[in-house]
Formats: C-alpha cells, sequence, structure tokens
C-alpha cells in the first residue's frame, strides 16, 4: 500500500533512481517516460498501470531481498509406525547430490514420508517426525510460501496440458520463476533433455505431442534447471525411451537431493542408499554392498534382454526362442 | 463452531478436497457438517452422507447462486451449532466468476485445479481474489513445471493467499490443509458481518423474466458493448456504456 501511495506522488525524474526497473516495466507496457522529469508519474499512467507496477515492485523487491539460504542437507527424526510403536531408523540425514531410493509395499506409508518432507514435519503430523534443515528448525516460509516449495515432484502419470511449443512452454517456466539469463537456462533444459530422450526434438516441437520418454526426458531437466525445490522426488522412471542413469546425474549435478520411490533392482541400486517403509514407519536403511554392486551389470544385461524381446515383439515376430 | 467456505469452479474438485480433509478432523473426533450450494443439480450430498458427514443441500434453481447462499447461510449456521458440529463447511460453485460468498472475518477458501488453464487464475476474480487459502487440485498429473507456472499465476491474483496443493484422489496434502480449518474464530452467527465482495448488480429486464431480445425489450441496468461503430450506439445516456478495460 506505502509504495501505491509513493507511486501517486512520485514525480518521473526520481522513479529511476528509486526503483530502477519501473521504467522498463512501464516501456513494456507501451508508456515512455522522458519530456519532463518533474512530471508526476501519475499524470502520465492510469490508475490501473499504477496499481501493476505496485505490485511489480512488490514482487522485485522480495526477489531481490532473498537471500536464500541453500539447503545443504535435511534431517529426519523418526516418530511412530501406524501401530503406534516408534519407528525404527530415528535419524536419517540426507545430503545435496544423494540419491536415496524409497523402498516397500503398496500403502507402507512412502507418500507420508514424503508428505512430511515436504510439510517439514515438526511433531504435528500424524507420524510424530520431525524435520530439520541445515541442522535446524526451519523457517515457516518452507510451509507458507509458493515460491518455497522443499518438495518437487515427478512421476509417470503426469503429462503436460499446456498447448505451448517446448520454447514457449520454458520461457513461461522460466519467466514465472524470475530466472537469471532465461535464454541460457531454455538452452541448456533443452540439450539436457535431448541427451536423455533416445529421440530428438526441436525447440518449436508442441509439448503436448512429445513421446513418453521425450515428456519425461523433458521434465526431469526442466525441474532440475529451473525448480527452485531443493528435493526432487521422483516415482519411478519408466524403463523405456530414456537414459535413467543419466536422469538421476543431471538432477544431482544441479544440487538436488534426490528421493526416488522405486520397485526397480536396477534403480534401486543407482541409489547411494534406500529407506525401507514398512507398516507407516522408516524400518531401516540400507547401502548397497559390493555384491549387490557386481550384479548391477547382471541386472542391466537381464533388462537388456527384455529389451529386445519387447522390441521383436513390436515387430511382429514370434518368441519361440528367448 | 468453526466456519469455512469453499468455492470454486465446477468440477474443480472441491467436493474430494472436502471430504479428504474432513476425515483428518473426523480422526480427532471431531463433529463435521457440510452445507452443499448448488444451481440445478447436485449429488454430492450423497457423497458427503456416504462419508458419514451430515449435509444439507440448497439449490438456488432460477435465483443467482450466490444470492441464495447470502440469504440462506445463518440459517445454515444455526442448523450447524444445533447439530452440534465442530466445523461447519459451506461449499458452493462459482458459476458467473463475479461473485465469491466469501464472508469478512471467515476462512475462505477457493479450488482451483492445475487442468483449468493458465489464464484461469486471471477469469475467476475475487472468488479467487479475496481467499485466504487457495488449493490447487489435480496436481498429480500435469509437470513439475506446469504447477509451478499454474501456482505463480494464483500468486500475482492474490499475493496474500496461502496456495496449497491437495490431490483430492489421494488426499495428499489434505493433512496439512486440515490443521488450518481449526484456526479460526468460534462463529455463534454471521448475523451482521459483511461479504467481502459486493453482489453484481442485476437489476435488468432480464432479471425479471424477459425473454425477447432487442433494445425495446431492455429496461434497468443494461450495458452495451463498445464495438466501434458509432451508428448503432443506443442514444440513452443512462444505459450507454461505461466501458471498463
Amino acid at each position: 500500500m506505502d509504495i501505491r501511495k509513493e507511486l501517486a506522488s512520485i514525480i518521473v525524474g526520481d522513479l529511476n533512481s528509486r526503483w530502477p526497473y519501473a521504467t522498463t516495466f512501464l516501456a513494456k507496457n507501451d508508456l515512455e517516460i522522458e519530456d519532463d522529469p518533474s512530471q508526476k508519474l501519475s499524470e502520465v499512467a492510469s490508475d490501473e498501470l499504477l496499481d501493476q507496477l505496485a505490485e511489480f515492485i512488490i514482487e522485485m523487491e522480495s526477489f531481490l531481498s532473498d537471500d536464500e539460504e541453500v539447503v545443504d542437507e535435511i534431517t529426519i527424526f523418526g516418530g511412530n509406525c501406524k501401530n503406534g510403536e516408534p519407528e525404527g531408523v530415528r535419524e536419517l540425514t540426507i545430503r545435496v547430490g544423494e540419491v536415496i531410493c524409497i523402498v516397500g509395499p503398496t500403502g507402507s506409508g512412502k507418500s507420508r514420508l514424503l508428505a512430511d518432507i515436504e510439510w517439514v514435519a515438526q511433531k504435528d503430523t500424524p507420524t510424530g517426525r520431525s524435520v530439520l534443515i541445515n541442522g535446524h528448525t526451519p523457517e515457516s516460509k518452507w510451509r507458507t510460501s509458493s515460491e518455497h516449495k522443499l518438495v518437487a515432484q515427478l512421476s509417470q502419470n503426469m503429462n503436460f496440458v499446456m498447448d505451448l511449443s517446448v520454447e514457449e512452454f520454458l520461457t513461461l517456466h522460466a519467466e514465472s520463476r524470475q530466472t537469471e539469463n532465461p535464454e541460457e537456462k531454455i538452452q541448456q533444459i533443452w540439450n539436457d533433455a535431448n541427451a536423455l530422450a533416445g529421440e530428438p526434438f526441436d525447440l518449436d516441437t508442441p509439448i503436448t505431442s512429445l513421446s513418453g520418454g521425450q515428456s519425461r526426458a523433458l521434465m526431469i531437466a526442466d525441474t532440475a534447471v529451473l525448480s527452485k525445490s531443493p528435493v526432487v522426488l521422483i516415482d519411478e522412471i519408466e524403463n523405456a525411451g530414456i537414459d535413467r542413469q543419466k536422469a538421476l546425474d543431471i538432477l544431482v549435478s544441479q544440487d538436488k537431493i534426490v528421493l526416488m520411490a522405486t520397485h526397480d533392482p536396477i534403480l534401486a541400486l543407482m541409489g547411494d542408499r534406500r529407506v525401507v517403509i514398512n507398516n507407516g514407519g522408516m524400518k531401516s536403511v540400507v547401502e548397497p554392498s559390493e555384491e549387490e554392486h557386481a550384479n548391477l551389470v547382471d541386472l542391466r544385461a537381464l533388462d537388456d534382454r527384455m529389451m529386445k524381446l519387447r522390441h521383436r515383439l513390436r515387430m511382429g515376430e514370434r518368441l519361440d526362442e528367448v | 463452531m468453526k466456519l469455512v467456505t469453499v468455492s470454486g469452479p465446477p468440477s474443480s474438485g472441491k467436493t474430494s478436497v472436502i471430504l479428504k480433509t474432513l476425515e483428518h478432523l473426523q480422526a480427532q473426533k471431531l463433529n463435521v457438517g457440510v452445507v452443499k450450494f448448488d444451481c440445478l443439480y447436485t449429488d454430492d450430498d450423497e457423497i458427503y452422507r456416504k462419508g458419514g458427514v451430515p449435509v444439507k443441500k440448497g439449490l438456488s434453481g432460477a435465483l443467482c447462486p450466490d444470492h441464495y447462499f447470502v440469504s440462506n447461510i445463518e440459517e445454515c449456521v444455526q442448523w450447524g451449532k444445533r447439530e452440534g458440529l465442530d466445523v461447519l463447511v459451506s461449499e458452493s460453485a462459482g458459476l458467473c466468476n463475479r461473485c465469491s460468498p466469501y464472508v469478512r472475518e471467515i476462512l475462505a477458501v477457493c479450488v482451483i485445479d492445475n487442468l483449468s488453464g493458465i489464464n484461469t487464475p486471471k477469469k475467476i476474480g475475487p472468488m479467487l481474489k479475496s481467499a485466504d487459502i487457495v488449493i490447487i487440485t489435480k496436481g498429480d498429473i500435469v509437470s513439475q513445471a506446469e504447477r509451478e507456472v499454474f501456482a505463480s499465476r494464483v500468486h500475482r491474483v492474490n499475493p496474500k493467499a496461502r496456495i496449497m496443493h491437495v490431490n483430492g484422489i489421494t488426499g495428499q496434502g489434505s493433512f496439512e490443509f486440515s490443521t488450518l480449518w481449526t484456526d479460526g474464530d468460534e462463529v455463534e452467527t454471521v448475523e451482521g458481518k459483511k461479504l467481502r465482495f459486493s453482489m453484481p448488480a442485476a437489476l435488468c429486464s432480464y432479471c425479471l423474466g424477459e425473454t425477447r431480445i432487442g433494445s425495446e425489450f431492455q429496461m434497468g441496468n443494461v450495458r452495451k458493448m463498445d464495438l466501434g461503430d458509432t451508428s448503432r450506439q443506443t442514444s440513452d445516456p443512462m444505459t450507454s456504456p461505461k466501458e471498463s478495460k
């Protein structure tokens, strides 16, 4: 409100020194001001435009003053299982750059764990867990502000619904995030996505006509680069049309904490650790052993064999011999 | 008793979100109830009853649904009190995007879905603009980027509101949402309280049942579009357009 009042009385000559970005905003809205510096802004701009300018200034100020605390690690303190007994894992710290797999039967409480992280639970959710960010009790902005979402989410059911080209879509996302150097970021996302997807796509391809693999690749690259959320939750990555190891590498290279709910042995072994969920609680944390890692080679060979069989089916061949 | 007013465009997921949220309050042994307002038809009252939630339904029929809401809300509050409710929810669909059923000092929630298009937040006006909490639904089927873009569009229209994502099918986010429902003041009556936004002036001949088309049948608060063609504009200064952008 105060900014709006100030705008009502400010003279054109003072505008630029007060808010350097205001002139650009007005120029974008077809208002050039240069003639008479002693003229009041309210004489040349409509009330509606001044309202919009005030809103823009408030947004810019909050954006510029935001000395973001970088999230380096998240600590989860265990609470209770569904039956009221304390869960097995009492304390779990996850650091940036780690890939944590979450395994457990359907309905075992995987979603609740992720919800507890997203809501930065403070013993005030059904599990009684508490979550610390960088070792201390988090600021309330992680709960209240839509700009500071702790968790970004990617799942197999997600689709693009907007009627835009890849480039228009990324531009829109970059704008909404008030990203610096949007062109560079868009180029980077497009390159990354094409490296992930087997079949390349153009910047002017409509996002709704991307194939499943291309969509997933674009979603991953976009989330890695443009989303500000430090934690990325992935609900499986299907084993078709996308390089899964590279997908995780891209996310990790952008300083994300990656949580991945999966039942896929290969994906599970790509993680640094895996959390086993049972009966609503974190039962244990398993670190992959040397033997498991050695088996990854065999698992990939198996996987490769299945893929080849699928390909043969598609081509109309019989599977008399496998 | 706490009162929560929930509104939002048709099929945005209001009923599902309310039901999932009420489950958490029922688990805390709170008595909850719903008043469902609609225009011509609803079977949502059955859905609430199945969820063990006492419900009353009001169909506005030929009347403006939001006017109907205001004319009945006090009686609904008294019904809730007689039922011994701890939390009463009013659910209404915003139909003309011009009204909002929110009352000052009463928790106001707008439910809107990710699939409705990125310009929708701008279109739905006071229902979104004057809400305390905006719930965005159907986030499980669109990309992270689209959720972020959509939330930022909502934020631009209503910078003061708290924006939350709730999934009406899985209930994701509904527990967190439910913790905000018991924050508000106790409500004994809404008599004397004021709407947050005035309802539209609707006093033309068509409000009174006129069906014929043509200037001579148009009386009262009539406004003409400016089509840039001066030869056909109305001459009556009382009814000529005051164009607003």
